[in-house]
């Protein structure tokens, strides 16, 4: 155990890691000889592998990162003298002497950051007269812009949903990472559950809550159109095993599955009779040597694209009930060169593959004992929530974000009329950040204008029969019950 | 049920969650033979309670009913007896995450308190990490201890009575995480540091006072901390009601724009909408949080 832990603290080939420079956040991908972009700076990752997550590197020429001295050089505490105010302070534009020429000259000689401030600072006729903060101050900005420090980072929740939404708010729906927090704790995410998740933010929530689970338990993701998304989940950089927990199902199919029409033993024995069908000489085969005609079926891909025929071959029974257009497909392949029969056997096997994935999915979602229900995303979350809450058990708490007030009012309205939900609730939450300095502490000028709403509550058996019990359950209460135990 | 694991069905020595309305729920501890008297009636736990589905609607003797709820830490946070000053979801969704928890994590907090955070904490961390709680308090100690193995987590957590400033955590070099709600933290910050991992984690500090927030930032500073940053969370509620507003007559000419709805009385006519109704009064201060990171060098 104790060497697994070792591990998992350096960085290899292949990891994804965050970037961070100030507080500029990049994921990337640890490939050796590959470039990559940063702050209008290319690098090379090479370096970085086999170091510890969290060092701090500097960025030399050619973009290469240099490993971490072992001493941190302490930036020595000269004698201050300093201005007490700046009435005397006039701005002429001169007080550099430094020109933009000399510092490019300075860079090219290779001057690591903490030099050219320096030289800046010495250049400055009027540094010596600013107050002792104001000088702090330009010293901060200067290095800001000059000291090339840049740390690896292990991906985490924190860190991607700082990073989206500093970077691309647009792609996460405005999903504050506050706001994220919230949802994560309202929905009662743990290890061992089965969570529910629909989220149009790239896949960032549902990264946070398959984070939370641990690879314990299952992730059900629902997805629109034709595959799930999942750029921001792959940043997180999960153990292959946490992918095993990890299911999908298509948002299409969901009436299907509600309707009890989607027959899921017969489509797989149909799908499995198609294949065989498909090629004479495999009919005989055992179902497990499909997955190895794939694989055989690659190398022969060329050969077959380059076919005008091969448009005539697509078999895109993209729905498992479309077994018609299945059945034709199938009797036009016996007819068709060995070379489509194998391409049309690849999709065949790809296929089955979305169906088997789909059919564990739905197993999953048919005992409708979820422990809760994840919602993020551009969809309107009214229709989302009717239907996906049928899979929820009761007690269990569902959490649903929207960026705008507005259909979540509608939400809860319908919730409301629908029954089964109780202590609901709208929120948002506001995040403010603060400077805390000697003698300088004060809230930061800029906050953020809005992280988006969030509607929970809790799922509860839904009533059979008509007893209109007297009592509204969302009335507050004069006065709290307190428990008695007869028991003494 | 546990507070860390989802069961169906309530079983002897469950805790569930009796809820009334959102403002008014309470705890019960299912038991054989026992009563609890509700103001809708009593619930007779034999009957009413062992063997029935988490969710579930009782009915109560006086006609009434109620329904009983699963346990979760954010309902243990609504209904724990306080012995002190608590820790609300908010917050503590904010520390979860900036102080990157998940299963497995270790983590030192102090002080134990009413044990909010601690059922959060816990509940994160399960089944392989594990919490070392300190509480200088005896008897909150010794409380908290008990509830821990109520609630089936006591596997998870260890609880300490001694004084962080002074004895620290209790265990050294083990922790990805430190969450400190004390009145003094800047004299535990250097405990904090040693219970963390030699390479690095995270750490938090909550303080109602901006002055306690400075001279924590200031220690934090001297001790290596890096990353230090200060942030005040607020939950805002919105009440989803149906506003009525009356629409102004101009007299007999005028028409009525939109889909207004008359009322019976008179020629008084409304237009309805709904809207997101803030309440009048809102938590506006909880406290300071301030997060730092233990880096490598």
């Amino acid at each position: 155990m104790e060497k697994i832990s070792v591990d998992h603290r350096t960085i290899k080939e292949g990891n994804y890691v965050v970037l961070k420079r100030e507080n500029v956040f990049k994921a990337v991908q640890v490939q050796i000889k590959r470039k990559v972009i940063f702050e209008k700076q290319w690098l090379h990752l090479d370096s970085v592998i086999g170091q510890l997550y969290g060092t701090s590197f500097e960025v030399a020429a050619g973009g290469t990162l240099q490993a971490p001295k072992p001493n941190p050089e302490k930036n020595p505490k000269e004698t201050k003298e300093a201005g007490m105010d700046n009435r005397n302070i006039v701005d002429d534009g001169r007080s550099q002497k430094l020109t933009r020429d000399d510092i490019e000259t300075l860079k090219e000689q290779g001057l690591k950051g903490q030099e050219i401030v320096q030289q800046l600072i010495e250049n400055s006729s009027t540094f010596r007269d600013k107050t002792e903060f104001a000088q702090e101050k330009y010293i901060k900005k200067k290095k800001k812009k000059y000291d090339n420090t840049i740390t690896v980072l292990k991906p985490s929740t924190r860190i991607l949903a700082l990073m989206y939404h500093g970077r691309e708010p647009g792609k996460i729906c405005h999903l504050r990472y506050d706001t994220l927090a919230q949802m994560l704790t309202l929905g009662n995410v743990h290890a061992g559950s089965k969570i529910i998740v629909f989220d149009t933010c790239a896949g960032l929530v549902l990264g946070a809550v398959m984070e939370r689970m641990g690879g314990y338990g299952s992730v059900i993701q629902m997805y629109p159109g034709g595959e799930p998304v999942r750029a921001a989940t792959d940043n997180f950089g999960f153990p292959e095993h946490f992918y095993k927990t990890l299911h999908e199902f298509p948002l299409c199919k969901v009436n299907l599955l509600l309707d009890g029409t989607l027959s899921l033993d017969k489509d797989k024995k149909e799908t499995v009779s198609a294949v065989d069908e498909s090629n004479g000489a495999m009919s005989k085969a055992p179902q497990d040597s499909v997955q190895k005609m794939g694989e055989e079926v690659e190398g022969e891909k060329d050969s077959a694209q380059a076919s005008p025929e091969v448009d005539t071959m697509e078999v895109t029974s993209e729905l498992p009930e479309d077994k018609e257009k299945e059945e034709r497909a199938a009797r036009r392949e016996n007819k068709a060169p060995v070379v489509y029969i194998l391409q049309a056997l690849e999709k065949k096997v790809k296929q089955e593959e979305k169906r088997k994935k789909h059919l564990e999915a739905a197993a999953l979602l048919q005992g409708r004992n979820a422990d809760g229900l994840v919602i993020a995303g551009r969809f309107h979350p009214t229709p989302l929530v009717l239907s996906l809450l049928k899979f929820v058990a009761p007690s269990r708490p569902f959490v649903i974000y929207c960026q705008h007030k507005e259909p979540l009012i509608e939400c809860h309205t319908k919730l409301r009329e629908r029954g089964g939900v109780i202590g609901l609730q709208l929120s948002e939450t506001w995040l403010r950040h603060y400077q805390v300095l000697p003698n300088r502490t004060h809230p930061m000028l800029l906050m953020s204008g809005g992280g988006g709403y969030i509607l929970s509550g809790i799922t509860v058996a839904m009533d059979t029969a008509t007893s209109s019990g007297p009592q509204k359950t969302e009335e507050p209460a004069p006065k709290r019950q307190k428990l008695q135990d007869t028991e003494s | 049920m546990s507070f860390v694991e989802y069961g169906e069905y309530i079983q002897e020595g469950d805790i569930a969650i009796v809820f009334l309305g959102r403002e008014s729920m309470f705890p019960v501890k299912a038991q054989h033979g026992t009563q609890t008297q509700t103001k809708y009636g009593v619930i007779r736990h034999s009957s009413d309670l062992i063997g029935k589905r988490f969710g579930s609607k009782v009915n109560c003797s006086k006609g009434g009913w109620v329904y009983v709820l699963h346990p979760t830490p954010e309902l243990w946070t609504q209904n724990l007896p306080h012995r002190t000053q608590i820790l609300y979801s908010t917050d503590i969704s904010m520390i979860t995450m900036m102080l990157e928890l998940k299963p497995g994590s270790v983590v030192c907090e102090s002080g134990t308190g009413s044990g909010s955070l601690s059922h959060a904490i816990i509940r994160t961390i399960a089944p392989t990490g594990h919490l070392y709680t300190v509480e200088f308090h005896e008897q909150r100690a010794e409380k908290a201890a008990e509830e821990f193995r109520e609630h089936k987590v006591a596997h998870l957590a260890t609880v300490k009575n001694q004084d962080v400033c002074k004895e620290g955590f209790g265990v050294v070099g083990v922790a990805d995480a430190v969450f400190l709600d004390i009145p003094s933290p800047w004299e535990a910050i250097g405990h904090a540091k040693a219970a963390l991992k030699e390479e690095g984690g995270r750490m938090c500090s909550f303080s109602p006072c901006i002055e306690q927030v400075q001279r924590t930032c200031l220690a934090m500073d001297e001790l290596g901390f890096k990353e230090i940053s200060t942030l005040e969370v607020l939950l805002r509620v919105y009440d989803v009601r149906s506003v009525s507003l009356q629409l102004p007559d101009f007299g007999m000419e005028t028409q009525v724009e939109g889909d207004p709805k008359e009322t019976g009385t008179g020629q008084q006519a409304t237009a309805i909408c709904k809207s997101g109704v803030t309440p009048k009064d809102m938590a506006g201060h909880t406290g300071y949080l301030t997060f730092a990171t233990k880096s490598l060098l």
